[in-house]
């Protein structure tokens, strides 16, 4: 195919899944949507599910683990019809947590399937033990919420209303979930039309050819990055705090070996699967690797190509493979882990392109109560912390996570929402990494209840182990979580994790998120640049 | 009041200060042009004038001004300091928590104000507007004194939730004069009383640091005009498209960000609806980046807040301008997946193109047009070159672009001009079709040095009816200065349910609006021909986060009842229109009241810029020269600013004037309108 027209298709199909993106943040009722952005839209191969085009504004992760969400539904309906929609949240099918709501619709054009398209977000509660899902203590996905198995919403354009009543009874917030609902069917409904158009220009033919070179050419262009590394072999381990059960760290270890234009990561020295809810889903693993691999190379393409040349080992029954009913509720701390190991490992085999650490956890937080009133309410907020220092200078302070691209709601936003009062928000000096180029700063945020009564949780990791800081660099302050009862402030048991601590009003939680790590010996530091560091507080 | 009667508008861009001058008492326009002197823009502005106009004979002068903006995007604001809510020093350098771009986690940020100038003080409004802790007036004393000792020259003061309740920053405004040497002071409640802390303290920010560079600017700029014997008005434009007093502009610095490009937007309104084409959008092709805006209805596009860099924030209401990196300067590469692709990366001015042989070695579009033929080597626009060099823009795009793709030089520049052209489309798509707008009912008016080149590919390729080529595309932004009509926005936030707003003490509160906003117009000592009024409401279902805007069918002068049945049906529409769907039953929620005051200026009558009634065809054609439009051909060409009203021209054929070049594709027509503007549309098109 010409790279002309190639070139000219590329940009109308991404602007499609752009399009779906900005249709769901717009008109999504939960603030995971709507302001942070926990979503994705894309487009996936008729036969394989394979991910052929993803929007750019949508959380990163998704890009690997939509191509497994779509592939669940094309093997349980080969009936699909034109006018279906199917949803589902099995994360062990789709990867993920069950928060994430998949929506997968078929594309038809002259009675076949030309592509699937996906629309898939973070719903602010579907049930289970914890409000908003982030359960530390799970030992079963039954305490993380309700599972919904890939089943047709929309048979033929009409909706099964049964369907829609169970999926809204599983929610605490029905009406927020049906808001949400009806954004995902929005998104859904403009990339049908739009692309029906595309199509009516260009022939289902050129774009479906269009689609096929794309996926080969960023295999191409994967191969020839990954042919500027050395061959040979690299070992890179991390750890996880513990599993929100028992306090033992778990192991995410890389072996990563180059030969010519193939990479192989083979995971299998990490630990196996665990009793708490950092386990994730073989397809969540892949998706994972996919992320570092896109930090790494940002210039290589969003589509399924990418992985052709990879090789990703994981054995059965590790963490890193969790089969049903292992809890996977807490993925993003240990695909944030797999991120980091990838960046410590490639600081060593590209130390031109190395970057510290960047915080590694979400920090998601949950504050349930029932106001005066009777009216139940649920704040969920994730929050920031510091990236690692980069070949280019000091890293960023209060950055978003490498999986997200979320942003975080404003304080004025959450007190006009909920019955708290933020006593703290800001930058938490001396958490950045020690330098060449310093880590970035995490942040510290402080909350006050103004309720008679609120259970809190906090669902994060990096308590125990900082994030790294790479080629001589100091590693991030780690992670600090407390609360204040009866005047005398507290830490978790489990560094990382709080699970249904009791607030009376005037009690405050305490989040102190981590720094990124540092890059390069602190003793090469530009003594103008550490100079100014003192003189504005970032370290003391 | 002189007895002037010259209008003249002024645009200072980064090469180029350019003046529009229109005289009231004959009817008639000239256009000026001279360089910009860098660090000296206020003397380089008013020698321009000089040279064109006695100053005593000016009634006017409208300006469009870029200070403030290369001043936030150079790092060169004014030390600022900033006053704050306890615990809440560093709002303004956590952001919200986003990062610079999506892929690679590179990049940091540097506020514009640093954290050893950023100071807390005791006191605490809750989002009800409730005050949980007065201000302390002595802390506010002893943390504006500090500031101003470690050489702050201008203060910002942000309280949380102030635009609730603005009591404790009133009162911390009065503690900080008591000890703060001059008048710049920003308060967040005046400058943006809508809720986000960031976005408020960002805009607040923004104003203080532009508030003694603009300030001072503006001075001297008034001061030298004064002196000269100008004894007119002093306008200057805003970002909304509307114009405010100097006085204004020295207190709202930040609502300057996008003055010269918001004229530029003001004039295409103008002239596109005088031509009977109110549908445009507007397409500036500049060296780095091609700007997109719509015009509906001969009404520009507003949007609430504008990102002028990464971090920089500024909520005001301005002209909604799409930007993105595909200029005349964008690179063109082949990429490790043997992809063509031009842009975001550009040559700049400096070194620039290859063609401008100042030390440029990588291909870009200018390049792709030069090798064409399409702009005339020996004669590039702008004057400031005495030719082109067509051969290493060749050998550049062979090297980097033909042989990695296999093609010749030629095929490599059509590929080049064809990959940029569809990512310009697609900047055109993203502001019609993708936001409901039949590209069959808008006219593209391609404006600034390169645009008009593009112009016959970028209708046919997105479904355009038609491109206008105004007679001075160069000239455009200077021109929309003085069409500027006088407007003033106020934002205020409700946060109210639908059902509990009191329609007599909402429509109180929107006369309040209109009465603040009315006296501003008075105070300017401007005459208008008129006042109109606008309210919107940004509502939502309740629990949702983003807003639609809904406009309140209201009389002209903004004035008749309000019903809570009326706003609901409003909501419906815009909702409906926006998402293809309603949420019955679920309850609506009224976030903002955002209220637009606009005084009307007389405009000046575009015929005054028509061709001379003695042009011909026959004086304007010059000699023939070979260009590219799918094969080599021997392509007509014209003097453009001498054809006559009327003249139609079919394509190929190239129209050079001084500062742009117009190509007449194949299969399309050139008309002359009664205006003098080019109409490029398919042959045999209707009008």
């Amino acid at each position: 195919m010409d790279p002309v027209t190639l070139a000219v298709l590329k940009g109308r199909l991404e602007g499609i899944a752009d399009e779906m993106d900005a249709t769901l943040f717009r008109s999504a009722f939960n603030p995971t949507i709507a302001e942070a952005h926990d979503a994705c839209h894309g487009l996936y191969d008729a036969a394989t599910g394979a991910t052929l085009i993803q929007g750019k504004f949508g959380l990163p992760i998704f890009v690997g683990v939509m191509a497994f969400a779509t592939k669940a539904v094309i093997d349980k309906f080969p009936d699909a019809a034109d006018g279906d929609v199917f949803i589902f949240n099995d994360p062990y099918l789709g990867g993920t947590h069950l928060s994430d709501l998949r929506l997968i619709r078929p594309c038809f054009r002259d009675g076949r399937i030309f592509c699937w398209l996906g629309s898939v977000g973070h719903w602010h509660d579907v049930g289970g033990a914890v409000p908003g899902n982030y359960n530390p203590a799970a030992t079963e996905y039954f305490q993380e919420g309700v599972l919904i198995p890939p089943v047709r919403l929309y048979r033929a354009g009409a909706l099964n209303q049964d369907i829609l009543d169970i999926v809204l009874a599983a929610s605490r917030l029905p009406d927020v979930a049906y808001g949400d609902l009806q954004a995902h069917l929005s998104a859904l409904d403009l990339g049908v039309a739009r692309l029906a158009v595309l199509l009516d220009e260009y022939t289902p033919d050129t774009v479906a050819e269009a689609l096929r070179e794309l996926q080969a050419r960023a295999a191409t262009q994967i191969r020839a990055e990954i042919a500027t590394l050395p061959d040979g072999t690299w070992s890179q381990e991390d750890f996880l705090d513990n599993d929100g059960r028992t306090d033992e760290p778990l192991r995410i270890a890389c072996d990563i070996t180059k030969q010519g234009e193939r990479l192989t990561l083979d995971f299998s020295r990490s630990s196996p699967a665990c009793a708490g809810p950092v386990n994730i889903s073989r397809a969540t693993t892949v998706a994972s690797v996919y992320v570092a691999l896109k930090h790494l190379f940002p210039e290589v393409a969003a589509n399924s190509g990418v992985m052709d040349p990879i090789e990703v080992i994981v054995p059965a029954g590790s963490l890193l493979d969790a089969e049903r009913p292992k809890p996977v509720g807490g993925y993003t701390e240990t695909i944030l882990r797999i991120i980091d190991v990838l960046f410590s490992a490639f600081a060593r085999i590209r130390p031109d392109r190395a970057c510290g650490n960047a915080y590694g956890t979400i920090n998601a937080l949950s504050i349930a109560g029932t106001r005066a009133d009777g009216r139940r309410w649920v704040l969920f907020q994730f929050f920031g912390g510091g990236h690692g220092g980069t070949p280019e200078g000091d890293g960023l302070s209060h950055g978003n996570p490498p999986i997200a691209t979320a942003i975080i709601p404003p304080v004025e936003v959450m007190e006009a929402a909920y019955p708290v009062r933020y006593t703290q928000w800001a930058l938490r000096p001396d958490s950045g990494g020690a330098g060449e180029q310093r880590g970035g700063l995490g942040a510290v945020y402080e909350i006050e209840l103004l309720e008679e009564h609120a259970e809190a949780f906090v669902f994060a990791e990096r308590a125990r182990f900082a994030p790294k800081g790479v080629l001589g660099g100091g590693d991030g302050a780690p992670n600090h979580i407390a609360y204040r009862r009866d005047d005398g402030w507290e830490t978790p048991p489990l560094g990382s994790k709080v699970v249904g601590v009791q607030l009376e009003r005037g009690d405050r939680i305490r989040l102190e998120s981590p720094g990124g790590g540092g890059r390069g010996d602190p003793a090469r530091r530009d003594p103008e640049a550490a100079a100014r560091d003192h003189r504005l507080g970032y370290v003391s | 009041m002189s007895g002037g009667r010259l209008v003249v508008g002024v645009d200072v861009g980064g090469t180029y200060t350019d003046l529009f001058l229109f005289d009231e008492a004959t009817g008639r326009a000239r256009v000026g042009k001279v360089p910009s002197t860098r660090g000296q823009e206020a003397a380089g502005f008013a020698d321009g004038i000089i040279g064109l106009a006695p100053l005593p004979d000016i009634s006017a002068i409208v300006h469009g001004t870029t200070v403030g903006t290369n001043a936030l995007l150079e790092r060169k604001g004014a030390r600022a300091g900033l006053i704050t809510t306890q615990g809440f020093r560093d709002v303004l350098e956590m952001r919200r928590r986003d990062r610079r771009q999506t892929w690679g986690l590179t990049g940091n940020f540097v506020p514009v104000i640093e954290r050893d100038l950023r100071e807390e003080v005791p006191e605490r409004t809750l989002a009800d507007g409730s005050i949980h802790t007065p201000v302390d007036p002595d802390a506010v004393r002893a943390a504006a004194a500090r500031l101003r000792d470690a050489g702050a020259r201008a203060l910002c003061i942000v309280f949380l939730h102030s635009y609730a309740n603005p009591a404790n920053e009133r009162a911390a405004l009065a503690a900080a004069r008591e000890v703060w040497p001059n008048g710049d002071i920003t308060i967040s409640s005046d400058i943006l009383p809508e809720i986000r802390e960031f976005e408020r303290t960002s805009t607040a920010a923004l104003n203080a640091v532009l508030q003694p560079v603009v300030g001072s600017y503006l001075s001297t700029l008034d001061a030298r005009l004064r002196d000269g014997g100008f004894g007119g008005e002093f306008l200057i434009v805003q970002s909304n498209g509307g114009v405010m007093s100097v006085e204004t502009a020295q207190r709202l610095p930040v609502r300057t960000a996008l003055s010269g490009p918001a004229a530029g937007v003001i004039a295409a309104a103008h002239i596109a609806t005088e031509a009977g084409f109110p549908d445009v959008i507007t397409g500036d092709v500049g060296g780095t980046s091609f700007d997109v805006s719509l015009v509906a209805g001969g009404e520009p596009a507003l949007a609430a807040q504008s990102t002028i860099d990464f971090g920089l924030v500024v909520r005001t209401p301005m002209i909604e301008i799409t930007t993105i990196g595909a200029g005349g300067g964008s690179i063109a590469r082949v990429d490790a997946a043997g992809l063509l692709q031009v842009g975001p990366d550009s040559a700049g001015s400096v070194p620039g193109p290859v063609c401008y042989a100042a030390g440029g070695t990588r291909p870009t579009v200018t390049d792709a047009n030069v090798v064409l033929g399409r702009i005339n080597a020996e004669r590039p626009i702008g004057g400031k070159l005495a030719r082109l060099d067509r051969d290493a823009a060749a050998d550049a795009i062979l090297r980097d672009v033909g042989r990695p793709l296999g093609l010749d030089a030629t095929d490599a520049a059509a590929a080049i001009l064809r990959v940029a052209n569809a990512r310009m489309a697609s900047a055109l798509r993203l502001v019609s079709i993708e936001r409901g707008h039949d590209p069959k009912r808008f006219s593209l008016m391609p404006f600034g040095g390169g645009g008009a080149l593009h112009a016959g590919a970028l209708i046919r390729e997105v479904g355009l009816a038609r491109a206008l080529v105004p007679r001075y595309p160069g000239v455009t932004s200077a021109l929309g200065c003085v069409i500027a009509d006088m407007r003033h926005d106020r934002v205020r936030t409700l946060n109210r349910l639908l059902a509990a707003i009191e329609p007599e003490a909402l429509r109180a509160e929107m006369d309040a609006a209109v009465a603040d906003l009315s006296a501003l117009l008075d105070r300017a000592g401007v005459a208008f021909t008129g006042r109109s009024v606008t309210h919107e409401l940004d509502m939502s279902y309740l629990g949702q986060t983003h807003t639609v805007a809904v406009r309140l069918d209201l009389a002209p002068d903004g004035s008749g009842p309000v019903t809570q049945a009326a706003l609901l049906a409003a909501f419906e529409r815009a909702y409906g229109g926006a998402y293809g769907r309603l949420l019955p039953g679920a309850q609506v929620r009224v976030l903002n009241l955002r209220t637009a005051v606009t005084g009307r200026r007389p405009k000046i009558d575009l015929l005054s810029l028509a061709p001379d009634p003695d042009a011909s065809l026959d004086a304007a054609r010059r000699d023939p020269r070979r260009v590219w439009v799918g094969t080599w051909q021997e392509v007509p060409v014209f003097d453009r600013l001498l054809l006559p009203v009327g003249a139609c021209i079919a394509g190929p054929a190239v129209l050079e004037q001084p500062d742009t070049t117009i190509l007449v594709e194949p299969g399309h027509q050139g008309r002359v309108d009664r205006f003098g503007n080019l109409i490029l549309e398919p042959e045999g098109a209707a009008n």
